[in-house]
């Protein structure tokens, strides 16, 4: 396809999910409205894995680490500020910092593969335990009380920038949450379309040749750790104003689970399928906890052993091969073909926004 | 006095209870590098069998020593003919197959048993030091823990198929060219792994609450133990477990136990970044 009409169609495409965000309240109602809240909030941390995991080719088995620090910055900044604008800030600001500590710690010790995913999920449970033996009048943050097990009620939700009187209603809450899920998907795919993408793609492929082209890998690693941590911050803040609540099971290993299968389903080295899965997934599981007739444990499992067996490229992937081969192929006489259909993972974030 | 010896004793615990626990895992991540996410719930399995066999009537030393380890080293014979065998040399797949194995497992169970928490007594009661109560399954523990590390060593060095397994993941191709099956091999060792895995969750079982979700409190610590132990199956093993397994019990005697499991953690992020090679690819290279 010429590049000329893949920006079109991609344009095409962010205009009609805008049209969309807006449109949503005046069609669905309130409680699948806040449903959609939910899913957009989780797609964006399925957004912030997708990135390291599929781009950087970082498995951070702990991602809820960066999410649960979002989600209780967020949370104690708004108990003591009463105005959302600022917390949201310390939100994404806390996780970053925090992934840049411990992805120092771990690029520049040159720690890599099952030993990654050893920490990471470490530092989760580190946290989940902190977080939950913090129960008693004497673990508070300025007014905010820790609440250990119980978690912190009450959170003040988000309101107009500035003005903490005027807390957003949920159609607003909507709009800033579909509309924060858009941005960072945009986000990432400008990021992925700059040098800076291509870099982070070049380390995953081959660290050594990045090297020797004159890159740092281990730089070029902890940058990206460090924004896929502010993002998951960003999808804790959105989580936690989705709810009013926040407790320690945001730290919990089976949200870190799921997040792997949503983007295993959807299709790894896409930003569309963690989207398409996180959504799909989280659908089914809400649908299952209505119905009680099976275990949501046995149907996620189910669905992740099937997929590695005999689907691991994932859903979108799929659909895109399957589409690609419905439109002729461009006759290859005379005219060269300006950009070839990408032969892997590698390329794929080239025709990701289909 | 008697102090000091309590705290002895609890550090005992602790660290032949880890070694237990670890040990099926460092067989099957250690030597076949196939990453068992699924590790806690094989736990959760052995501990399972144990409960529900005694509570019908079988003797608790059968139903911890030999029903638990042959029903979970079954189960693991399956799993390794209907999934793991497609996934040797795909460390990240193994990585998510198990993980999902592990979410299924957990929902069969939760479908059967329901979630509630479920139990057998402890035998062989107690005894007292000064004012402090301890009991002898504690005293029970250690010298199991010592009894499966000689019976690994031995079967390891001194067996056929000792020799045949350690051969065979050492270099497949070459094993095969001298009439080894591998998959064959490969099928034995990670159902060996796993009956391991099932006997500690038997031993456990009298001394912990058993649900269908207790498997996720030990597959972090299991892998960070085996991690930091490094490549060595026995000797990296015992060394990771003596080390995180005192430290959990003393930091957890001058803390709370909370602030113990953190310290764990935090000496094995620790250790796995001052030793990426693991506490036995630094100082017992080349020991079982």
């Amino acid at each position: 396809m010429p590049i000329r009409f893949r920006l079109a169609a991609q344009a095409v495409a962010v205009v009609l999910a805008i049209v969309a965000i807006v449109l949503i309240p005046s069609v669905v109602e309130l409680f699948a409205m806040m449903q959609l809240t939910l899913f957009a909030a989780m797609a964006v941390l399925a957004l912030s894995l997708a990135f390291i995991w599929g781009y950087g080719g970082i498995l951070s088995f702990g991602q809820t680490a960066f999410f649960g620090l979002g989600g209780y910055a967020y949370a104690i900044a708004a108990v003591n500020f009463q105005d959302s604008t600022p917390s949201i800030l310390l939100a994404i600001v806390i996780p970053s910092l925090f992934a840049a500590i411990l992805g120092y710690f771990i690029f520049f010790g040159r720690i890599s593969d099952v030993y990654l995913g050893v920490i990471t999920l470490t530092v989760t449970l580190i946290l989940f335990n902190c977080v939950n033996s913090t129960s008693g009048d004497e673990y508070r943050i300025g007014k905010a009380l820790l609440g250990g097990f119980n978690g912190m009620p009450a959170v003040p939700t988000f309101n107009v920038p500035f003005y903490p009187d005027q807390v957003l209603s949920p159609e607003q809450s909507w709009w800033t949450t579909g509309g924060a899920l858009l941005g960072v998907f945009l986000l990432l795919r400008l990021v992925l379309w700059l040098p800076a993408g291509r870099i982070v793609v070049a380390v995953r492929e081959n660290e050594v040749r990045a090297s020797l082209l004159g890159y740092d890998p281990r730089k070029v690693k902890l940058l990206t750790f460090i924004l896929s941590g502010a993002i998951a911050g960003l999808a804790g803040a959105l989580y936690v104003n989705w709810g009013a609540f926040v407790g320690p099971t945001i730290f919990s290993l089976s949200l870190s689970a799921e997040i792997i299968i949503w983007i295993t389903v959807g299709g790894l080295g896409t930003l569309l399928g963690p989207i398409v899965g996180c959504v799909l997934i989280e659908y089914i599981v809400a649908y299952i906890g209505s119905q009680q007739a099976f275990n949501s444990n046995l149907v996620l499992g189910t669905v992740l052993v099937v997929f590695v067996l005999l689907l691991p490229t994932g859903l979108v992937p799929t659909a895109r091969d399957l589409l690609m081969r419905l439109v002729p192929a461009p006759k290859p006489n005379g005219q060269l073909a300006d950009e070839q259909a990408p032969p892997s993972a590698a390329a794929s974030h080239l025709a990701g926004a289909e | 006095m008697a102090i000091y010896l309590i705290v002895a004793l609890d550090v005992l615990n602790g660290i032949s209870s880890l070694f237990l626990l670890c040990l099926g895992l460092a067989i099957i991540f250690g030597m076949m590098k196939i990453i068992n996410l699924a590790h806690g719930e094989f736990i959760m399995l052995g501990a399972y069998a144990t409960v529900i066999s005694a509570n019908a009537g079988v003797n608790i030393w059968i139903a911890m020593l030999i029903v638990a380890p042959l029903f979970v080293g079954l189960v693991g014979l399956v799993i390794e003919r209907c999934l793991i065998r497609f996934l040797y040399g795909r460390l990240v797949d193994s990585m998510l197959a198990t993980w999902g194995l592990s979410l299924l497992i957990i929902g069969i169970i939760t479908t059967i048993y329901g979630n509630t928490q479920q139990g057998v007594p402890t035998p062989l009661g107690g005894f007292s030091i000064g004012s402090y109560q301890s009991s002898y399954y504690t005293l029970f523990l250690a010298g199991m823990a010592i009894v499966m590390m000689a019976l690994v060593y031995g079967v390891m060095s001194y067996t056929r198929f000792g020799l045949i397994a350690r051969a065979t993941m050492q270099n497949p191709a070459m094993a095969a060219t001298l009439g080894v099956n591998p998959a064959r091999v490969y099928m034995s060792t990670f159902a060996v792994g796993a009956a391991v895995t099932g006997l500690a969750g038997g031993l456990l079982a009298p001394v912990s609450g058993i649900t269908p979700g207790m498997g996720g409190a030990y597959v972090a610590k299991a892998f960070m133990t085996v991690v930091g132990g490094g490549a060595a199956i026995l000797s990296g093993t015992m060394s990771a477990a003596s080390l995180f397994g005192a430290v959990n019990q003393i930091g957890a005697y001058f803390t709370t136990p909370v602030y113990g499991e953190v310290l764990v953690f935090t000496a094995a992020i620790v250790l796995i970044r001052l030793l990426p090679q693991g506490i036995s690819g630094r100082f017992f290279k080349g020991n079982l």
